[in-house]
């Protein structure tokens, strides 16, 4: 991905995390690794973000809190499931209230490794969403001007 | 009286790094009671001794809390060496000081930067976590792990951290500490943040201690309690004063971490200089048969691992009782009374580890 | 080497109150108050501490007793309480604040209780 034409923001959200994929998220956006830099922002309100980053996995509580952000995020957007946990429950895959991946409820377009995800993992994780949420508002843009060029209407 | 009305806050939040659900009751601007909730990270994994033999649990007991990793890993470890009677060598238990307290610097630094944020200061957030990063290399360089150590196990530590990389740090400790003086100059001295702070989120020295407080959070009301005067590993071989403060405020409660920070720099000096030579590790051969409640200082306050073995590989239970919980009541009675603009700032104040709190 | 010598108590259930408000009396602070299933009972183990002594009594009962809270003497117990009554199923009689099991929310229903354990194995 040579340069975005956007500034995309993201918006991270901890589901049954331990914390330490969420300060790596964090650390991600701070001095050092300056996840800034692409022009990325994080936001707490989920209208406002085009990528989704998810730390931890599913459980009975959340599930209702991760649909419902991912549902407010506008379209085109992303899913980054950040840490093994995100992606199949890790080291906690076999506890009562560990339901499992985030994808058992969401649709998850990136998957970062690690226990915790490292700072350089996640930033790699972004750019690779980026590149999809590129790729998906493309897309969007064909399917519009498809729908209008069937109706008739001028572009 | 005028209208009450209940005011959700959380579990997202832009303040909150993690989700913590509060029904805050308010009359007009003002919070007059407050109904928490959390499980939203809830796991279970203390469930987990059932599937995985006692050496194994050390992972996961790391892994109850991201942020202070190391200390829940060692106090685990602790406590089983307590029941099994093992001795464990002296230089590992200098390094556990040294790890420990590496992570203190880490945690204080991560909540002053997200305490800034709490109140709007942006660049102070961002300067308190770069200097945080000078210390998770050091983590990184000695453990081979950020912010998940993995160096404690049962009986010792796994890693050795060589004379030359003890030397090293010793002077990068003065780097950071000259940087941490001018970062906490600004937090206790700037009149606008003083302003948000003083006289906000008031604990009495009373409530404190009854209310079980633990930590910065009871240290800050006057309550003189810091686990790290039990003298487990070599912290009984320092010295050192708790960082006492007694107005009970907000400020109070951050000007105890910001001078902490110092304190535990000078910790490392001492360690890094009695430091013996010797082995890493002993033997652990056995199972453990008994109980122990092992306590230990972690950046929040008072943690307890409650190990109960009965001579199988398994143990029959693992209770761990985080600082988060107990100071959640203290927060409680914090919160009565303030205006609903206060609240964020006065819920960061207590350095709420949700991830801790429910395991 | 220990680093401190740890006392437990064994109480009886109906003694438990006086034995606590001594406590309180003392100038004891409340550490914690936790569960553990052994066999049909539970053993409930309730710590305090006072400049660095520790102290823990133990009240043993079966499952279908009920505890009488201790938050009249100890008002932030209520967070222990309501843990022990959602995570094991205890009942907890006279709490200032009850959740009535909505503090921990669980996929299963008191997974650390007497009863789910049993389940399990079946």
């Amino acid at each position: 991905m040579s340069y975005m034409t956007k500034s995309p923001w993201v918006i991270h959200y901890d589901a049954s995390s331990c914390n330490g994929c969420d300060i790596e998220v964090l650390a991600a956006l701070t001095p050092v690794y300056d996840l800034e830099r692409f022009g990325i922002i994080n936001t707490g309100n989920p209208k406002h973000a085009d990528v989704f980053l998810v730390t931890g996995s599913v459980n009975e509580q959340n599930r209702a809190v991760v649909k419902n952000i991912y549902d407010q995020i506008p379209n085109p957007k992303v899913v980054v499931a950040v840490g093994i946990c995100a992606t199949s429950g890790g080291v906690f895959r076999e506890c009562y209230n560990v339901a499992g991946g985030i994808d058992k409820i969401i649709p998850v377009d990136v998957y970062v490794p690690g226990c915790a995800a490292r700072p350089e993992s996640i930033i790699d994780g972004v750019v690779t969403a980026l590149g999809i949420l590129d790729a998906k508002r493309q897309a969007m843009k064909e399917k519009k001007s498809e729908n209008a060029g069937n109706r008739g209407d001028v572009v | 009286m005028s209208r009450q009305i209940i005011v959700p806050f959380g579990p997202q939040h832009p303040v909150l790094p993690e989700p913590l659900h509060l029904d805050l009751v308010l009359e007009d601007e003002r919070v007059v009671d407050v109904i928490p909730s959390i499980g939203y990270v809830h796991r279970g994994f203390e469930k987990l001794v059932e599937k995985r033999d006692f050496n194994n649990y050390v992972y996961l007991a790391e892994r109850t809390c991201g942020i202070c990793s190391f200390i829940h890993g060692m106090t685990y470890c602790q406590g089983i060496e307590q029941v099994m009677g093992i001795e464990v060598p002296e230089r590992a238990l200098y390094l556990r000081t040294i790890w420990s307290e590496y992570s203190r610097l880490h945690s204080h630094l991560l909540w002053l930067g997200c305490f800034a944020d709490s109140f709007g200061f942006e660049n102070l957030f961002m300067n308190a976590w770069r200097i945080r990063e000078r210390v998770l290399d050091v983590l990184e360089q000695t453990t081979g792990g950020r912010v998940i150590q993995g160096a404690c196990k049962v009986g010792g530590v796994r890693r050795n951290i060589g004379s030359e990389k003890l030397a090293e740090m010793n002077e990068g400790l003065g780097i950071i500490r000259r940087e941490i003086e001018d970062l906490t100059n600004v937090f206790l001295f700037d009149s606008s943040i003083r302003h948000r702070l003083k006289n906000v989120g008031v604990l009495s020295k009373e409530d404190a201690y009854h209310l079980g407080a633990v930590g910065p959070v009871a240290r800050g009301s006057g309550v003189n309690v810091d686990l790290r005067k039990t003298g487990y590993a070599a912290y009984g071989k320092l010295k050192f004063e708790p960082v006492v403060e007694t107005a009970g405020d907000s400020l109070a409660r951050c000007t105890v971490r910001a001078r902490e920070l110092f304190a535990s720099i000078d910790m490392i000096h001492q360690a890094i200089a009695a430091i013996p030579e010797g082995p890493l590790d002993v033997k652990v051969t056995g199972a453990p048969e008994g109980e122990y409640f092992s306590r230990s200082e972690q950046p929040r306050g008072e943690l307890i691992h409650y190990v109960k073995g009965n001579g199988t590989k398994f143990l029959v239970r693992s209770r761990i009782r985080t600082p988060t919980l107990t100071n959640i009541p203290p927060l409680v009675k914090m919160l009565a009374g303030c205006e609903l603009a206060d609240v964020p700032v006065i819920v960061l104040s207590i350095d709420p580890c949700i991830g801790c709190a429910e395991r | 080497m220990t680093i401190e010598n740890q006392s437990t108590t064994p109480v009886e259930i109906g003694k438990l109150i006086g034995v606590v408000e001594e406590f309180r009396n003392q100038g004891y602070r409340l550490v914690q108050i936790g569960c553990t299933a052994t066999g049909d009972l539970y053993e409930i183990n309730y710590s305090f501490d006072k400049d660095y002594t520790f102290r823990n009594i133990r009240v043993t009962v079966t499952p279908d007793t009920e505890i009488p809270s201790i938050t009249g003497m100890y008002w932030g117990a209520f967070i222990y309480e309501n843990e022990m009554h959602d995570l094991f199923g205890v009942n907890v009689r006279g709490m200032n604040i009850d959740f009535k099991g909505t503090l921990i929310r669980t996929s299963v229903k008191n997974p650390f209780g007497i009863a789910a354990g049993k389940g399990e194995k079946q």
